[in-house]
């Protein structure tokens, strides 16, 4: 029996110690918003927290995992949706199939725990997570937008000015023919 | 942060709400994915259908059924959107629901096709799904005006709430949907739908509605359904495309903690089965397996290419366009070019690996699956169970990636189905591991082009002749598809009718050819199929044509662009936008690039540096899109975004065939594109009201040229065999 500590959560899992962490809180804990991408640390889809550090889960052996180490996953970084990284990626939109996103939000949440103000560059680094969907330039303004940076803009999106286009733009729309708009 | 929908279409209330009804109502929307059957009966008790797109709850909220497939593109959403707004509901009170094939089937079509590819989502049902929100409408607006005693024409109705201003009173979609639901829906034929130009909630940047349980990890996908008494299995398959399994020795692992069977798959594979995935996959690595690899293992990507090369000259292609006589006017032009472009296979790599739960019984049959294509699932799942199709029924979930990977083919069902009869009344949840997913893709096809341009005095382009060498899609697919041999698909983009993928070019003297060259590697739509290559290898081959007239990429296109205005105002969009012809920092260098697929008209520019040790690096990109009607313009963007992104694997990636078999098969040699890889992207919307063009796909084919030609202008060298690492070009 090996003893966990998940999302302050203290169990026990009968498992071999080699079987990867990520395996052990996807079927034995059943939490399965970390999800299985490579299993060979490349992707990030499996990343949680070990004290706080951001970890990809698939290449952790559960028998090296302290009976006192916190681990917290994507359904304990709060309750309700309302960390700060979280409500970013409501706001902007990110997700498009949403696989790799639980990944996603824990890195960025390792990151702005160590780094409140990260740079582009600083992101650059620390996210390397993949995502096939291409969320990309939405993470990198989420993360500005959780860290309070402001500015930083998610989708830039140019509606056409000229031709019936234009005029095709709704009345009260938002979106106004012809001018920059940054969501 | 400038974000300037928030307060109209951006509503965290109405997310909240949406999330909440669902919960209320056992589950229904899309997120949840609770098994539909029961859910979707037991809503009907208490909610009324009004059609079979629309069921109001008494508390107003409108629930709008969905049959095509969301993996992230946005559809789901859109089409919430188009019937919204004939519908005139509350957008803040709209809910989705996926439907299941089984119900579609039983309901005979009543929601017609479910298939999702080709960028078809919302364009191949927008009409119906337009009718649809409209009929409701009316009979909902019927319905008050039999309660009132009044006539419908002089009812108004918005956001759900009907007014009879004559005589002051007003009511809502909730209070009168029961009795609306009994009427005799309309004529379609005397149902008018809005003028796009006067929509509200469609056009509109709204909102997604499926974000929120993807931020909590309660998006339920497939991998991760959870049923009672369910076994893992862990599958592989011969490595070598077109072998054989020969035998395994289960001794070795029978005794292995968890582990339930080893259990033969078809003719081709091997799965081991245990109590959790982690146990089947350790077990299966350590299972003795004889192939029977075949013919297929003499192949590597050196004869595929060889085997290409030879389509290049050989006598057998077929000319689907040969205006004048290219040739002739090419060998008497004043200067003549000539390149050999090459592509490589490429994987979908879908974050999710290929996975389908299966439980077989004597009298049911059911599966559980990430499909692009639920009924072709629930077609699979009959035709591996031997049950009728009334007994099968097929649970889609939300997929963690499509791309085309999930579509037509359903090989990943038929393993389940085929491992599940061998454990009867048992559930059993097959997962690929990543190296089986990349090593049994339905890739990209490989490709050659051989390309010559003659040039008269003045560099006009005067003839223009180019011939596809590669694999077929529908010779391993869809035979049937290819009429007399000619399999017109391979030139998409290419094409003389306009419409869908035309070529936006004219030129006096032209012929373009396709030889088919097909190998012993499966291949299948990769999002923007052969668009991709296809855009790399014309739009390239224009940069050096231009180039050897002595002309400006974009001028030199638009004097070939006359007769094709939308091919041309899509161009000149993002050449606009882009700033091309302006200047830049020292160092960095624009390439641009148009094509056409999927209805839609699409141009990119791109801003690109290389440095002395070949590290590309793309700064800014500009897509410009013309998809007719904009449905959703912030999904438009992300769909934009993402296609640069995919777009990149035509840079810096390749499925490569060592001894038959892939040698990519894990994301450190299949190098997908990652965040500090991508440029800021600006997408250009530029829609003319005047067609249905298709979102998700037609920008990815404009990506990589752009940037090739950013390249060619940096170094002054054309990059015309990709992977780009083949020019000791690396993207940072």
């Amino acid at each position: 029996m090996i003893q966990l500590n998940i999302n302050g959560r203290s169990q026990q899992v009968d498992v071999e110690p080699d079987t990867p962490l990520l395996w052990v809180i996807r079927e034995q804990a059943g939490l399965t918003g970390t999800k299985y991408g490579c299993g060979v640390e490349q992707c990030g889809a499996c990343s949680v927290h070990i004290n706080g550090e951001v970890k990809r889960s698939c290449s952790v052996p559960v028998g090296s995992v302290k009976p006192g180490d916190r681990i917290v996953t994507i359904e304990g970084l709060s309750r309700d949706s309302s960390h700060p990284v979280q409500k970013a990626w409501v706001a902007l939109d990110v997700p498009q199939c949403g696989y790799c996103q639980s990944g996603q939000i824990m890195a960025a949440s390792a990151l702005l725990a160590k780094n409140p103000k990260p740079t582009d560059k600083d992101i650059d680094e620390a996210m390397t997570n993949i995502c096939r969907c291409g969320t990309y330039q939405r993470i990198r303004a989420a993360i500005h937008m959780a860290a309070g940076t402001g500015k930083g803009g998610g989708s830039i999106i140019h509606m056409g000015a000229d031709g019936p286009g234009a005029r095709g733009v709704p009345a009260g729309s938002d979106l106004k023919p012809g001018r920059e708009e940054v969501h | 942060m400038n974000r300037t929908h928030s307060g109209k279409s951006t509503n965290i209330s109405r997310r909240k709400f949406v999330v909440g009804s669902a919960a209320a109502s056992g589950g229904l929307a899309l997120g949840l994915n609770i098994p539909l059957g029961a859910g979707l009966a037991a809503a009907q008790a208490v909610n009324a259908e009004i059609n079979a797109w629309v069921v109001v709850k008494p508390d107003d909220t409108c629930v709008i059924r969905i049959a095509r497939a969301e993996m992230g593109q946005g559809t789901h959403t859109g089409l919430a959107q188009l019937v919204a707004e004939e519908l005139e509901c509350d957008w803040r009170k709209v809910a989705i629901e996926p439907i299941n094939p089984g119900q579609n089937l039983a309901r005979k079509r009543v929601w017609r096709d479910m298939a999702t590819g080709g960028s078809r989502g919302i364009r191949g049902s927008q009409d119906y799904v337009r009718q649809g929100g409209a009929a409701a409408r009316i009979m909902l607006l019927q319905a008050a005006a039999d309660e009132w005693k009044v006539p419908a024409g002089e009812l108004t109705v918005a956001n759900g709430v009907i007014t009879h201003s004559a005589s002051g009173r007003s009511t809502s979609y909730g209070k009168v949907a029961a009795a609306a639901a009994k009427l005799t829906p309309p004529e379609p034929k005397s149902i008018r739908l809005k003028n796009p130009r006067e929509w509200k909630v469609a056009g509109k940047p709204m909102m997604r509605l499926d974000t929120a349980p993807k931020v909590n990890g309660s998006h339920a996908f497939s991998i991760d359904l959870k049923l009672p008494g369910m076994l893992l299995a862990a599958i592989k398959e011969c490595p070598v495309f077109g072998g054989k399994l020969v035998s395994f020795d289960e001794s070795k692992i029978k005794d292995r903690p968890g582990v339930r069977g080893i259990v033969r798959v078809g003719e081709t594979g091997v799965a081991v089965v245990a109590d959790s995935w982690w146990r089947a996959k350790s077990a299966l690595e350590a299972l003795p397996i004889v192939w029977d690899e075949g013919p297929g293992a003499e192949q590597s990507s050196a004869t595929i290419a060889a085997h290409l090369k030879e389509g290049l000259t050989a006598s057998d292609a077929f000319a689907d366009t040969d205006v004048g006589d290219a040739p002739k006017a090419i060998a008497a032009a004043a200067k003549k070019i000539e390149a050999v472009y090459s592509t490589p296979f490429v994987a979908h790599a879908c974050m999710e690996p290929m996975n389908c739960t299966a439980r077989i019984t004597a009298e049911k049959a059911e599966v559980w699956m990430p499909s692009q294509n639920a009924e072709a699932s629930l077609a699979a799942l009959s035709t591996a169970s031997g049950l009728p199709l009334a007994q099968c029924e097929a649970y889609n979930h939300g997929l963690g990636g499509g791309f085309g990977r999930r579509g037509g083919t359903q090989d990943y069902v038929r393993q389940a189905v085929g491992i599940a009869k061998q454990f009867p009344g048992v559930p059993v949840k097959m997962i690929w591991s990543r190296e089986e997913d990349q090593a049994h893709d339905f890739y990209r096809p490989t490709g050659q082009c051989k390309l010559s341009a003659g040039l008269d005095s003045n560099g006009n382009l005067v003839g223009l002749h180019f011939r596809v060498s590669g694999q077929s899609i529908n010779a391993y697919l869809a035979p049937a598809a290819i009429k007399d041999g000619k399999d017109v698909r391979q030139l998409q983009g290419y094409w003389k009718e306009p419409g869908d993928a035309q070529l936006g070019y004219t030129v006096p003297n032209m012929r373009i050819e396709y030889a088919m060259r097909n190998t012993h590697v499966p291949v299948g739509p990769w999002r923007g199929v052969n668009t991709n290559q296809n855009g790399i290898y014309l739009e390239c081959f224009m940069d050096e044509a231009a180039r050897a007239a002595g002309k400006d990429p974009l001028e030199f296109r638009r004097a070939l662009m006359q007769n094709h205005p939308k091919h041309l105002a899509v161009l000149n969009a993002a050449a606009e936008k882009g700033d091309w012809g302006k200047p830049l920092p020292a160092g960095v260098h624009r390439g641009i690039a148009q094509f056409m697929g999927y209805g839609s008209y699409s141009a990119a520019v791109a801003e690109v540096s290389v440095s002395g040790k070949g590290e590309v690096k793309v700064r800014r990109m500009v897509l410009a899109l013309n998809c007719g009607h904009a449905v959703n313009p912030a999904t438009i963007a992300a769909q934009v975004e993402g296609s640069v992104a995919y777009g990149f694997d035509s840079l810096q990636n390749e499925i490569s065939i060592q001894n038959g078999r892939v040698v990519e098969l894990n994301f450190h040699t299949y190098r997908p594109a990652r965040l500090f890889q991508m440029p800021k992207v600006e997408t250009v919307i530029v829609p003319t009201y005047d067609f249905w063009g298709g979102v998700g796909e037609p920008t990815i084919c404009v990506t990589a040229p752009a940037v090739l030609n950013a390249i060619f202008a940096a170094t002054g060298k054309p990059v015309r065999t990709l992977p780009f690492k083949n020019h000791g070009l690396t993207l940072v």
